[in-house]
Formats: structure tokens, C-alpha cells, sequence
């Protein structure tokens, strides 16, 4: 899984909601179907909106972390 | 005579037909629809957060556009609109655009909006006019309510850029029978 490469990061640390979640959005927009996306966050409400994202777009979140109160979150476009 | 006997052969469609399932995951989402009715700063708020977030997460964003919810759309270097004197004078009143907004509660001649704006600032919460700008670039669909044009006398020349066609009540309901989840707010 993490051998994987990763075809863009999106830094949303410090911005609230529903920033994260938009840039996400945004970012996942140019990526082809099956390339990875980070996301680095630090809203403590983006754990449930990632996933909640995840399901409602059909895209994967395919990891999720968090270390020194920054959320790490792998996503696969669909 | 009748047909009862033959329910095995072309069956009675007597009960509604069972609603697609959902498909894991992929449900397609409901369009939203939010009436923005009101204008003070919080309200507008909820509004473009919820428009931006609906955008996002992949559902068809419309904004109806109505009563003090029109006048945040006026562009915000417009001071004075209307044709008449009370036209002229509700806008004096009430200064239009979405940099303009007041609260609701505690708007304490603007102390409010501007602690509001500060402490948005401090947080990196994004303006109102910043989640306005995304949702337009996310393709959210911002409809005046063409009624509330004419009673407030805006032109399509004092509004914001990047407005639909104004439309009436009919579009409104025909959307939510269509099956829009609506915001009224």
C-alpha cells in the first residue's frame, strides 16, 4: 500500500472546515481514476468528514493516520 | 373474464415498484437545493459553506436566491439600487453585498461582523465571499428569484457575475418535487 506512489499531496493543515474537504475535491478533480492522493489536515472533524466524503463520491480511503495532531489521509480515485 | 388467473404469465404491478438499491458506496447523490431567504452575515455563512461542501462531494449544487438572501448577491461596490425612493432607501438602510452582511444578534453597529471577520481570520475559517467564489468555480448554480429583482429594483447590472437566469416559484418546487433535498435557510 505504501510502496504505492503518491500523485499529489494537499496540505489543509491550520484551515477549517469545509476547506479540507474542498481542496480535497478540487485536487482529486485532475488526478486519473486509481492514483493516490494525501491529504494532511489538522481539523480534529475532518476523521469523520474524510470518510464521509469517501463514501458519499465513491472515492477509497484507502489510509488513515494521524501523528503530532496532523491527519494523514491516503485517498484512491475511483 | 378477469384476469386474476393469469398473475403468473403478466403480473399486476399492484405495489410501487421497490426503489433502486445502493449500490455500495456509489449512491448517486440528491441534488441540493438551498433557498438563501436570509441576508445577515451568519445565515449567508451556513449557506456557501454547505453550497461549497455539497459541491464537493460530488452532488449538483442550485442556490434559489430570495427576499434578504438576493441582496448579499449585489455586487459588494454597489451602495445605492432601485429605481424609486423606497427602493433606494431599503438599500441605504441595508447595504447589499456579501461584504456587507450584518449579524443577526450582537451586531453592536458592525463590532460583531468585524470580531466575527477576525476571529474567522484567526482560525482560517474562509470568508463568505471566499466560499462564494469557490462554489462558482465548483460550478454551483446561484438562480435570483426574478420577483425579488423587481420588488427591490436590482438590475442584472448591480449583481455579482456568474448568476443563472432569474426564475420564479415554480422552478423552486418543481426541483424539491423532483427530489432536491432542500435547505431553507
Amino acid at each position: 500500500m505504501s510502496s504505492e506512489q503518491i500523485a499529489q499531496v494537499v496540505d489543509a493543515k491550520g484551515l477549517s472546515c469545509p476547506m479540507p474537504i474542498v481542496k480535497t475535491a478540487q485536487a482529486v478533480k485532475g488526478l486519473a481514476s486509481g492514483q493516490l492522493l494525501e491529504v494532511l489536515a489538522t481539523d480534529p472533524g475532518s476523521t469523520k468528514d474524510f470518510a464521509a466524503w469517501a463514501k458519499s463520491t465513491g472515492n477509497e480511503l484507502v489510509e488513515q493516520t494521524v501523528e503530532g495532531g496532523v491527519y494523514r489521509f491516503v485517498l484512491r480515485k475511483k | 373474464m378477469t384476469a386474476v388467473a393469469e398473475t403468473t404469465e403478466t403480473p399486476v404491478p399492484t405495489v410501487a415498484p421497490e426503489p433502486a438499491p445502493e449500490a455500495e458506496g456509489e449512491a448517486k447523490p440528491r441534488d441540493i437545493l438551498i433557498i438563501c431567504y436570509s441576508g445577515e452575515l451568519e445565515k449567508t455563512w451556513a449557506a456557501m459553506i454547505l453550497a461549497t461542501t455539497g459541491a464537493a462531494m460530488g452532488a449538483k449544487v442550485r442556490v434559489f436566491l430570495t427576499f434578504w438572501g438576493l441582496q448579499t448577491f449585489v455586487k459588494d461596490e454597489v451602495r445605492i439600487t432601485g429605481d424609486n425612493t423606497m427602493q433606494k432607501m431599503m438599500s441605504f438602510m441595508q447595504r447589499p453585498g456579501i461584504s456587507h452582511r450584518k449579524l443577526s444578534k450582537m451586531n453592536f453597529l458592525g463590532m460583531g461582523p468585524w470580531m466575527m471577520r477576525k476571529l474567522a481570520k484567526q482560525y482560517n475559517v474562509a470568508s463568505p465571499k471566499e466560499l462564494l467564489e469557490i462554489a462558482q468555480a465548483m460550478g454551483v448554480e446561484f438562480m435570483p428569484c426574478q420577483m425579488t429583482m423587481d420588488m427591490f429594483g436590482l438590475t442584472k447590472e448591480n449583481m455579482i457575475d456568474g448568476l443563472g437566469e432569474p426564475v420564479g416559484a415554480a422552478t423552486v418546487i418543481s426541483l424539491l418535487q423532483g427530489g432536491d433535498a432542500p435547505l431553507f435557510i
